[in-house]
């Protein structure tokens, strides 16, 4: 997907961009749901570029209520959950681990 | 109308004073769930067994003559977002139903340290995402005042519950509005905490720097006393609040005598004439109570909707990431991991929950973060500054809880945005994380409740009570 | 850990004037009690899936709250790598994979704690310190079925959440490491200093030290080429081998005209190569946000200045130290190794009681390798035991003897041990009667001596050791020899 230059829109969002994000979501759409997740979503983002209007070049962004800062538990140990009642409610277990499909990827780290 | 049944105050009083007892008030409630619940659809599940078996507790406790909490026997329900140990929690959604969380959110605790018993699980919008409870993977909730009619959303399910009498008092959460809204749709009280009064630790996390639980009631009095309840810091929630929780039922009396109400000097389009009158008869009755009216104005006001609809979705795409089919929750088998994920996700989501995600992802994504999330943390930070400007000139603001009573179910469903500016008057309060409640006040068009919204700010709970009781004395 | 040990096994030079460009990402478990953001063990080796709580296998509604003492390691060792101490934040790092519960990995992103620190290496190379930042670790997988283990053609696996949520600081260098031996010592010096500050136990066998190693090539002068990120790079060895194996891969795709892609690798220790794991095309897009359950981590002054004034002297210091007591070379690999036994306070406690440190130092390397910081010979005996041999009581030969014993024996008296094995240093004068018999039966060899064959001298030692019984020192034997023959 193109990047669109800094502080300005991005073009009409596209079927290609909206598989690309569902994929980025594992959410598995049929073409169906991306033709229509596309039209809804072109309608969503064409009506919040009423921002767009606005100077926000020197606002900084506020992404919590409230400043808290430094909060801490102390390093103790406090019983945990119970790993047969936590296994019982997994879709799948055995030997005291989740199982879960062959991957073909290595994930992070 | 609503008013009719007993209120959490009354019952807690005639049963700590032997009038009453704990299982003669569950079964009235109970009967009146198996009289309206099937045609209401308030309840994912009812707890009749545990329910009972509180009760009985609270009555040998009466006997044995042991201390009791402030809300020892009155039936409360929990919006089905709320962990509950061994008992089901769904958040109304396909991908949750039969799990049963091994822990207990600090809001259920709370509850039952006071004594309360919890009567049952609350239908929501799936993970509280919508205004009408419509988007419920368990079918849709009706408003018990006309039932051809939504409750609103997402909190739908409790606010139906305590308004047909199935509960004396439930919990909701509120993101953008989802207890207000459906508090002023069922003629109830709805309180939205400052963000971090409330313990969010064991609620299902919907936008994070949103949510917040509060209590609906039918008096103020009532809410008050829920506050009370499950107000105050919890070492378990990073973003607690320190402070104590201020008294409020001590305050109700006080009046608003010399109190500064702001009124909006540019009321945004779309409110029915009907809210509007209520609006003017709202104002006339705090200014003849002692207060002043004051015009102010929230510039950024209309832009609310578009921070809030790129913040909340981006939060929720990655709290809801982990409903992935691994741990809890439902699981579509497939060959390997990822496609497990994509099948699992897109078979146990909802249409909204899904579009949600799939905004969020985006405003998120590489090339577009400037652009739409990051624009929209700039907006929250207009609208806070707005409301510090506005709260220079007045102690609360007063504005409708939503343009419009109930609207009919199916009303609003097939465009996604019309259904979005349901929360235009409620969204602002979550963006800042003030403080703000809804206040039944008379009956607008079809005779149906209209709710009045009172504004304070960051931990103004004690002066936003002594408005809202004003308001209820008033109408 | 002899892998340790800064010992040089130079790295080959580059062909044709080729320079590689390499940083590392360490990634390291605190040694806290608990969780880096609930109250579950930080245990390994327990049973799967014992130590979780919601937080950890990110039920709904679970939050995290920040582990304070984590924090106090993390600052700790950034102290130690000389870094900034800043305000920072939490961040989440999206993506789907079975290890990760909550689908996002909490880490800190553009505001980590530690920043702009460095390590200094031998020959005043200095290797700077980008950032080293708290983030939580993962699950574990194991993969059933396929080719043993492995998740190629695997059947399933099975995941244990023991270890995720485990507090991790991951200490990334800047690219200022030029060639596998720095980057081993670089790895050697980060161990050393996370055990001297108590930060980790920082055992690469067990993962609670983890290297990812960056390499590009460049003819020097030129701006940085296409680096590949190699991981699962397990020991400190493995760290140099498979620096050299990437960079003369890249180098080899160079010069036969190609070009290097931006790529993940993985290092397959056996086969002594690396695999394409992934590419940057199918990178993931992180979303990174501002973790909005945590609040901003901003130390007080107070609190960083409590943390630095508890510091222990680091490896370096102690190294120079050391070196200046002994006189040895502070990069030699004897002072490298007592440092990193923690030796070297036994060994000033020899010189503060009257002995020799540079002879100490000989002695408690060679014979104190299974010993702690600790050794149960005492100070004052060892100090003995080198004054002997100074004041030539006792020959090196004899000494080494007498040592053996005493570490054997868990100490003893060196003046007692040596009378017991008659070990006494002969007068000189005994032995120039020693030497002038031996000149008298080993004629031939005494006359090639003197003609200048120096081997023949051996002869004639030897003849003289035998006499003594091991008793004459080797080194008046010699002098002697060549004063007879300088007459």
């Amino acid at each position: 997907m193109s990047t669109p230059a800094a502080g300005s829109n991005p073009a009409r969002i596209t079927s290609e961009v909206v598989a690309k994000v569902a994929k980025l979501a594992s959410l598995k759409l049929s073409e169906d749901e991306i033709t229509l997740m596309t039209s809804q979503l072109s309608g969503m983002l064409d009506h919040f570029a009423d921002i767009d209007k606005l100077d926000l070049e020197n606002v900084v962004p506020l992404a919590q209520p409230f400043p808290l800062k430094n909060v801490f538990r102390e390093d103790v140990i406090v019983k945990g959950l119970d790993r047969d009642e936590v296994l019982a409610a997994a879709p799948a277990a055995e030997d005291g681990r989740f199982r879960v499909p062959p991957s073909s990827g290595l994930g992070e780290q | 109308m609503t008013k009719s049944f007993a209120t959490v105050v009354d019952i807690a009083q005639d049963i700590a004073s032997g009038k009453t007892s704990a299982t003669e008030v569950l079964e009235q409630h109970l009967q009146r769930i198996n009289e309206r619940e099937s045609e209401i659809n308030a309840f994912n599940l009812v707890t009749t067994e545990q329910a009972r078996q509180t009760a009985a507790q609270v009555d040998a406790d009466i006997k044995a003559g042991k201390k009791l909490g402030p809300l020892a026997g009155v039936p409360v329900a929990l919006k089905d977002n709320m962990c509950t140990r061994g008992i089901e929690t769904t958040c109304s959604s396909k991908i949750l139903e039969g799990w049963k969380p091994p822990y207990d959110a600090t809001v259920v605790t709370r509850l039952q340290q006071a004594g309360a018993v919890m009567i049952g699980k609350t239908n929501l919008d799936e993970f509280a995402m919508g205004s009408s409870t419509e988007n419920s993977a368990f079918g849709p909730t009706k408003n018990p005042l006309d039932t051809s009619r939504v409750p609103g959303g997402s909190s739908g399910g409790s606010a139906a519950a305590v308004a047909a009498g199935f509960a004396a008092a439930s919990l909701g959460s509120d993101t953008g509005g989802s207890i207000r809204q459906p508090a002023s749709l069922c003629g109830l009280v709805g309180v939205k905490p400052t963000y971090g009064l409330v313990s969010r630790q064991g609620i299902v996390a919907f936008a994070s720097s949103l949510d917040q639980v509060g209590p609906f009631t039918h008096t103020v009095a009532d809410a008050a006393l829920m506050m009370e309840v499950i107000g105050g810091h919890d070492p378990l929630d990073s973003t607690s609040l320190p402070q104590p929780m201020p008294s409020l039922s001590s305050v109700l009396e006080q009046g608003v005598k010399g109190m500064r109400i702001g009124r909006l000097a540019d009321m945004p389009d779309g409110c029915e004439p009907e809210v509007l009158a209520r609006m003017d008869a709202a104002y006339a009755a705090l200014q003849s109570a002692g207060a002043t009216i004051v015009d102010i104005s929230l510039p950024s006001l209309s832009y609310c909707l578009t921070a809030y609809y790129l913040v909340a979705p981006a939060e929720a795409s990655s709290n809801l990431a982990r409903y992935d089919g691994v741990r809890y929750g439902m699981r579509v088998e497939t060959g390997d991991l990822h496609s497990m994920y994509g099948a699992t996700r897109a078979a146990g989501f909802g249409a909204e929950v899904k579009r949600r995600i799939m905004l969020g992802t985006y405003a998120l994504s590489a090339g577009y973060f400037d652009a739409y999330y990051g624009k929209a943390l700039k907006v929250r930070r207009l609208i806070a500054n707005d409301f510090a400007a506005a709260y220079e000139k007045c102690d609360v603001i007063l504005t409708p809880t939503s343009p419009t009573v109930a609207f009919p179910l199916g009303d609003k469903t097939s465009d996604p945005l019309t259904m979005y500016l349901c929360d235009i008057f409620t969204i602002p309060t979550n963006l800042a994380g003030h403080a703000a409640m809804s206040v039944p006040f008379g009956t607008g068009a079809h005779n149906l409740p209209v709710g009045v919204q009172v504004l304070a700010p960051a931990l103004g709970e004690q002066t936003m009570f002594r408005v809202a009781a004003e308001l209820e004395r008033a109408s | 850990m002899s892998n340790a040990s800064s010992a040089p096994q130079h790295s080959t030079a580059l062909p044709n004037g080729w320079e590689m460009v390499v940083g590392l990402e360490v990634h390291v478990e605190l040694d806290t009690k608990t969780k880096l953001f609930s109250a579950s063990p930080n245990r390994f080796g327990d049973e799967p899936n014992t130590n979780i709580d919601p937080v950890t296998l990110g039920l709904p509604g679970a939050l995290p709250v920040l582990n304070k003492h984590a924090v106090e390691l993390a600052i700790r060792l950034g102290l130690a790598l000389n870094c900034k101490v800043q305000p920072s934040t939490f961040h989440r790092k999206n993506y789907f994979y079975q290890d990760m519960p909550k689908a996002y990995q909490i880490s800190q992103y553009d505001q980590p704690i530690n920043i702009d620190g460095y390590m200094m290496l031998p020959g005043d190379v200095r290797i700077g310190i980008e950032r080293a930042h708290l983030e939580e670790d993962t699950g574990k997988s194991t993969h059933i079925g396929g080719t043993s283990g492995r998740i190629h053609g695997s059947d399933y696996s099975l995941v244990d959440f023991n270890r995720a949520g485990v507090p991790l600081v991951e200490i990334v260098s800047r690219p200022d490491i030029r060639n596998s031996d720095q980057a081993r010592q670089y790895v050697a010096e980060l161990r050393s200093i996370l055990l001297a500050v108590g930060a980790s136990d920082a055992k690469m066998e067990e993962g609670s030290m983890r290297c990812d190693v960056n390499v590009s090539v460049r003819k020097p002068g030129e701006p940085f080429g296409t680096r590949c990120e190699i991981k699962n790079v397990n020991s400190i060895r493995a760290v140099g081998k498979a620096i050299d194996y990437e960079a003369r891969r890249q180098i080899d795709v160079l010069e036969s005209g190609g070009t290097i892609r931006q790529e993940t690798r993985h290092w397959d220790d056996s086969e002594g190569r690396t695999h394409t794991l992934r590419t940057k095309e199918d990178a993931d897009d992180y979303r990174y946000f501002l973790e909005p359950d945590l609040v901003l981590l901003d130390p007080d002054q107070e609190w960083i200045e409590s943390i630095r004034a508890s510091l222990p002297m680091l490896p370096a210091a102690r190294r120079a130290q050391l070196a200046e007591l002994t006189g040895a070379n502070k990069e030699s690999e004897s002072v490298y190794v007592i440092v990193e036994r923690g030796q070297d306070e036994y060994i000033a406690a020899v010189a503060n009681a009257g002995g020799d440190a540079a002879r100490a130092l000989v002695y408690v390397q060679q014979a104190f390798a299974e010993e702690g910081a600790s050794p149960k010979v005492a100070a004052k005996d060892i100090a003995t035991l080198t004054q002997m041999e100074r004041d030539a009581k006792l020959t090196a030969t004899q000494a080494k003897t007498i040592l053996s014993e005493m570490v054997a024996n868990g100490g003893g008296d060196p003046v007692a041990l040596a009378a017991a094995k008659g070990f006494e240093a002969l007068d000189t004068s005994a032995v120039e009667a020693m030497v002038d018999a031996a000149i008298a039966q080993q004629a031939d060899a005494w006359a090639k001596y003197c003609a200048g064959e120096e081997k023949a001298m051996g002869a004639l030692v030897g003849a003289i050791m035998k006499a003594s019984q091991g008793k004459a020192d080797g080194k008046v034997v010699t002098a002697i020899l060549q004063a007879r023959r300088a007459k």
